[in-house]
Formats: C-alpha cells, sequence, structure tokens
C-alpha cells in the first residue's frame, strides 16, 4: 500500500482542511462564521469553498436574513468520507515513517 | 521534514475542530461574582422578609396590599440580581476572551447562548405562570430546576465541566421541593453558594497558572 496515495490533493491547503474540520464537528456554518473562525479574506475563503462545492464535499445553501443573503454550508457524505481517509492517511505517514 | 508538515495538519485540525464547537473562555470568575450577587440578593431578600413577618406577628393585620408590594419587591430584586450577575459574568469571560485572543462573539459562544436561553424562556414562562396561580412557595424550586436544565443543555458547547453545577442546581430545586418553606435558603445555595465553588474550582483548574 501506498500512503501518499492516500493523502487527498484537495486537503493540501490550509483553509480548505480548516473548513473541513470546521465542518466535521458543525452542522452548518455560514460565510461570516467561517471567516472569523479560520481568519481569512472574503476572497480567499470564497474561492476555497467553490474548490470543496466543485469536489462535491460541500452542500451550499443560499437563505436570506431579512434583506442579507445567508450563505451556509455543510458537508456532504462525500467529503467526510474524504476527510476522514485524509486524516487516516496523515495518521499512517506519521506512524510509519518514524 | 514532510512528517512534520503532516503533524503540523494533524494539530490544525484538531484546534479548527475544538476552537469551533466550544466556547472555552467561560471565566470561573464569572461563576463567584454570579455567585457573589446571588448572595447578595438573598441577603437582602432575607431582610424584607423579616420585617413583613415581624410586622404581621405583632400587629396580626394581615394586610393585602404589604404582601403585594413584598411580592412586587422581590420579583424586582429577583431581576435585578439576574442583571447584575449577567453584566459581572459577561465582564469576566470578555476578559478571558480577550487574553487569549479570542472572539467573544462567534459561532460557540452563540450557541451557548441559545441553548441556555431556550429553557430558561421555558423557566420564565412556568413562573410567570406560578405567580399568576398565586403559588409563590413554587418560585424557588422552580428557577432552580430550570436554571440547572438550561446550565446542562449548554454544557454541550463549553466547558464540559459545568455539566456538574447544572445537575447540583437540578437536585437542589427537587429537594426544595419537599422543603418549600426554605426556598430563600436553597435558592442562597443555589444560586449562590454553588456560583461560588463552581467558579473557584473552574479558575484553580483552568485558570490558575496563567495568573501566577
Amino acid at each position: 500500500m501506498n500512503p501518499i496515495g492516500n493523502l487527498n490533493k484537495i486537503f493540501e491547503s490550509r483553509i480548505r482542511l480548516g473548513v473541513m474540520s470546521v465542518l466535521m464537528v458543525n452542522e452548518e456554518v455560514n460565510f461570516n462564521d467561517l471567516k472569523q473562525m479560520l481568519e481569512v479574506t472574503d476572497g480567499n475563503l470564497a474561492s476555497h469553498l467553490s474548490t470543496l462545492e466543485e469536489n462535491g464535499y460541500l452542500k451550499v445553501h443560499k437563505g436570506f436574513i431579512g434583506r442579507k443573503t445567508n450563505t451556509t454550508y455543510a458537508i456532504t457524505a462525500a467529503g467526510e468520507k474524504a476527510f476522514k481517509g485524509h486524516l487516516a492517511a496523515l495518521e499512517h505517514m506519521i506512524k510509519f515513517t518514524k | 521534514m514532510a512528517d512534520q508538515q503532516h503533524l503540523e495538519a494533524l494539530t490544525d485540525i484538531k484546534r479548527m475542530m475544538e476552537r469551533s464547537s466550544r466556547f472555552i473562555s467561560l471565566s470561573g470568575l464569572s461563576g463567584i461574582s454570579a455567585g457573589i450577587f446571588g448572595l447578595i440578593g438573598a441577603f437582602v431578600a432575607n431582610g424584607w422578609l423579616r420585617e413583613y413577618y415581624y410586622k404581621w406577628n405583632t400587629s396580626g393585620i394581615h394586610s393585602h396590599s404589604d404582601f403585594i408590594e413584598l411580592k412586587f419587591r422581590l420579583i424586582a430584586l429577583g431581576l435585578s440580581v439576574l442583571v447584575a450577575a449577567l453584566i459581572g459574568g459577561t465582564f469576566f469571560t470578555w476578559r478571558k476572551a480577550r487574553q487569549n485572543n479570542l472572539p467573544i462573539w462567534d459561532l460557540t459562544s452563540r450557541k451557548v447562548l441559545i441553548n441556555t436561553a431556550i429553557p430558561l424562556a421555558a423557566g420564565g414562562a412556568f413562573i410567570a405562570g406560578l405567580l399568576f396561580n398565586h403559588l409563590e412557595g413554587l418560585v424557588a424550586p422552580t428557577c432552580l430546576v430550570f436554571y440547572g436544565l438550561a446550565i446542562i443543555n449548554a454544557s454541550k458547547y463549553t466547558l464540559p465541566d459545568v455539566k456538574y453545577l447544572g445537575i447540583c442546581e437540578v437536585i437542589l430545586g427537587t429537594i426544595n421541593l419537599f422543603y418549600l418553606s426554605y426556598g430563600l435558603y436553597f435558592w442562597a445555595i443555589g444560586f449562590g453558594l454553588l456560583h461560588i465553588i463552581y467558579g473557584a474550582l473552574m479558575w484553580w483548574k483552568y485558570e490558575r497558572k496563567r495568573t501566577i
């Protein structure tokens, strides 16, 4: 088995990894909360979110609070599986390269 | 080198998961200050009650308007204690959040607030109903039980130790139901003493090292 093959390229970015970590433990999180948690700029976060969405890891829900848009994000089953696989690969690498 | 990166990634993941699921800035000093306000409130209420019963015993006349006045004064006192405790509690928690460089108003603090507010609002409505039906004696135990349930509910989103405070409040409130005439003493123990003990334990466990 080649453990490096299991490391997910999409999660190489710290921000994308951060988004997935937050969504693993929270059912639904909106854009502003993600921005505050990860301490990133709007544009930066938006581009990483769309990458994750394109890969089918995120469900996006566009809603409104009054007139303001409120976009929330949730993890998909595929996203959860990919994230857990990535975690397992990380653990494996650390254990067996000592 | 790569190993170091993987470790960092794992640490990042763990940190983000913890940071986004629990509000950890709740300060033990908040509990202590809330407890002190609770004790002051109970002390003042005790004075008023003594005065009322002294008047009743000496004059022998039971004036309905006196009773109504006492009731409203006690309700106003209870609400003032609540506000004072909230302000004091928020201040020390805000201070701790600032020391830790964490926001006080975020996803997690909002969850704590909502999950405390729902059982508390139910309790508030319940108590309004008790007062409406002249069941004043049940107010103290009801306060304790609903407050305890509110804390247990919120403990999933903050320091898990808070749960034990909630359980103690519920037990105390339930015992109070069987000794209704001692409501004020139970109230003073639940909102005063328990908060101070809990706050001191939490401060000892989580914040002591930072200050020394």
